[in-house]
């Protein structure tokens, strides 16, 4: 039997009778210690795990040895030695240790999918070629899903450039067909598939473009109902919508789902990107908590937009999905990218989450989505404009009333671009923001018609001119694009 | 269980340590005065020590400190009144709250600060304390000195939004 002291930490003298030291008799130093804990039972759980065994981040020294590189707890011990207890600091971030973010990982591998064939390999040699992709990263990319919302002008290329990169699986959200005035940017479509379903010919073209990806079409719009269901499945969702309404409802399903959300949007000559990812920076509604007062809204497709733009920005969309997928480089969670095409600058905003998000932060109460009334366009059927109802007036109805005895007075209220592209012959054209100053020029005393593009500027004006003590204000439904379905095809629609 | 105070600085230090090594977990050395069982004011934190995680595996999750680099730091603080007081470490892409892994690899009398990193921030740092009863990690009022205020701000001149 040695007499042996033993240095109790700091933190276990409490139940050491506050001593940093303790003389212990024994043959060995797992039996030491093991006498040790009879002797100040409150060491009992400290030192040793349910199975009587020591735990395994405490350490023993015997005088300055770790006795795991001498004979472990059966190390004897003589007279004088000095045993010391020292923990190893050991921790982590989760109970059980896996990737990051790569739930791709988690899948099991089929056997069927295991290996490359050599087309495979010939079709992504530039991609195997680099050390940060390399056949690992082509396997994830294959066990991939990404969604993306929208397959117009930001969908179109992304979609393009994720199929080339073999990402396995591609699901599409679009209800629209193609149409003349897309071929201007999305890239995706030709002249011969104008009036075809979008989904149908996009998936044509990708599978052409590579035979290895599956597209999987929801020719739907995305509603509260539908989001959270459509999004579970991917592990990526793009958000290349051109709504508001669809936007916070992609921002907020990619949240409940903890989904990363790689944002972009354009206007004019303007482009923004980001990565929402909720579980580790801000999502959108951090930044914009409500959607704009549709007064604010940018008229859609009024405004107009330099065709190559949404290729940049859905192009780095697609980019930042790679990325994300892969794992590497830095994607940009927690920074707005802008750009400005014009002067082709870039520039970056640091984002930060916020910490009283109604979505995202400890203190959220938004649990669920939202189906917000759209703005620009037809209103949804039994929905109230912004400002209350005003009267409106049907094409047919405008026609007649122009071919008889006591025509209107019709004020066109867009931009002069959009006079130029066509107008009513009967018209005077008063743009919208110009109304209030220009008020005088509408003087008659019989009925006004006002008119715009699709029948949204138009009712803000009639309300503006009623509220200003006008009677007899009507808005034309449907806007001059009606007026060109219904009336006059020789008028082009735009 | 003892509220932990640290200076804005030493917070700073730690928070770059946690960036320098993301997306890896950092450890390090929390130093304080020596406490004597009576006291019962924060535990004052003076030096954060950075030391190397050598978790042989996955340190995207994990982190290890040697027994030997704790023993040598124990050492060099000999006669200083100083002691090792605890530990801090990061959760990178994670929230500041210990996991269970960390609670069955802690002692009680240690304070442990766990910070939140991400590829582009530090996010909140909370302290922790195990219940020696328990055996359970109970959070503890983490107080900062010298901070030039709370960052409330989000972001500057966000561009409307489109």
């Amino acid at each position: 039997m040695a007499h042996v002291k033993i240095q109790v930490p700091t933190p276990l003298r409490p139940f050491a009778g506050g001593q940093p030291e303790v003389a212990v008799e024994g043959t060995t130093v797992g039996g030491l210690v093991r006498r040790l804990a009879e002797m100040h039972p409150g060491l009992q759980r400290h030192l040793f795990a349910q199975d009587g065994r020591l735990r395994s981040f405490v350490t023993l020294y015997l005088n300055d040895e770790d006795v795991r590189y001498l004979k472990k707890d059966a190390t004897p011990v003589k007279d004088g030695d000095v045993v010391s207890i020292v923990p190893a600091i050991a921790g982590g971030s989760q109970a059980k240790a896996t990737p990051a973010f790569h739930r791709t990982r988690d899948r099991p591998e089929t056997p069927a999918a295991a290996a490359f064939t050599s087309a495979e390999l010939r079709r992504y040699s530039r991609h195997l070629l680099l050390p940060e992709v390399g056949v690992a990263g082509q396997k994830k990319l294959r066990r991939a899903k990404v969604l993306l919302v929208g397959a117009g002008g930001l969908g179109a290329p992304a979609a393009l450039y994720l199929a080339a990169a073999g990402v396995g699986e591609i699901g599409l959200v679009d209800f629209d067909a193609v149409d003349l005035s897309n071929l201007q940017r999305q890239v995706l479509y030709t002249t011969g598939d104008v009036g075809r379903p979008k989904l149908k010919v996009a998936k044509e073209r990708l599978e052409a473009l590579n035979p290895g990806v599956r597209v999987v079409p929801y020719e739907e719009r995305l509603t509260s109902e539908n989001a959270l269901d459509v999004l579970k499945p991917y592990d990526v969702v793009l958000d290349g919508t051109d709504n508001f309404p669809t936007r916070y409802l992609v921002n907020d399903a990619s949240v409940l789902l903890g989904k990363p959300n790689v944002y972009g949007s354009i206007y004019r000559f303007e482009g923004q990107v980001s990565v929402f990812d909720a579980r580790r920076g801000p999502c959108y509604r951090c930044l914009y908590p409500e959607p704009p007062p549709p007064d604010l809204v940018p008229s859609c497709a009024e405004a107009g937009v330099l065709g190559v733009l949404p290729g940049l920005v859905g192009t780095l969309q697609a980019t930042e999905t790679v990325k994300l997928l892969l794992g590497i480089g830095e994607p940009l969670i927690g920074r707005l990218l802008l750009f400005d095409a014009l002067a082709l600058s870039f520039r970056e905003l640091k984002l930060r989450k916020n910490p009283h998000c109604v979505l995202c932060s400890p203190s959220a109460t938004q649990k669920g989505l939202i189906d917000y009334p759209e703005f620009c366009g037809v209103p949804a059927p039994g929905a109230e404009p912004a400002h209350g109802r005003v009267p409106e007036i049907e094409p047919e109805a405008l026609a007649k009333a122009l071919g008889s005895d006591d025509p209107p007075l019709v004020v066109d209220v867009r931009e002069p671009e959009e006079w130029a592209i066509a107008h009513l012959p009967e018209a005077q054209l008063i743009p919208k923001g110009e109304l209030p100053e220009r008020v005088d020029e509408i003087t008659h005393a019989r009925g006004v018609v006002l008119y715009c593009r699709s029948g949204t500027r138009s009712a803000q004006a009639a309300r503006l001119l009623l509220d200003l003590g006008f009677s007899n204000v009507k808005s034309l439904r449907g806007g001059i694009n009606a007026w060109a379905q219904r009336v006059d095809p020789s008028l082009p629609q735009y | 269980m003892r509220a932990v105070r640290i200076s804005g600085a030493l917070l700073d230090t730690m928070g770059g340590h946690a960036r320098a090594t993301y997306p890896d977990e950092c450890c390090g050395f929390l130093i304080a005065p020596l406490d004597r069982p009576e006291d019962a004011g924060p535990r004052v934190i003076v030096k954060a020590v950075p030391a190397a995680n050598e978790f042989e595996g996955e340190r995207r999750r994990r982190f290890l400190l040697r027994p030997e680099e704790l023993r040598a730091a124990e050492r060099q603080l000999d006669g200083t009144g100083q002691v090792v007081a605890g530990f801090y470490h990061s959760h990178p892409d994670h929230p500041a709250r210990p996991s269970l892994f960390d609670q069955q690899h802690a002692w009680p009398w240690y304070s442990y600060l766990v910070l939140a990193v991400t590829s582009s921030a530090v996010g909140e740092t909370r302290a922790f304390e195990l219940d020696p009863d328990s055996a359970e990690f109970r959070e503890v009022l983490l107080s900062v000195d010298a901070r030039s205020g709370p960052r409330t701000t989000l972001t500057e001149g966000l561009p409307r939004a489109y």
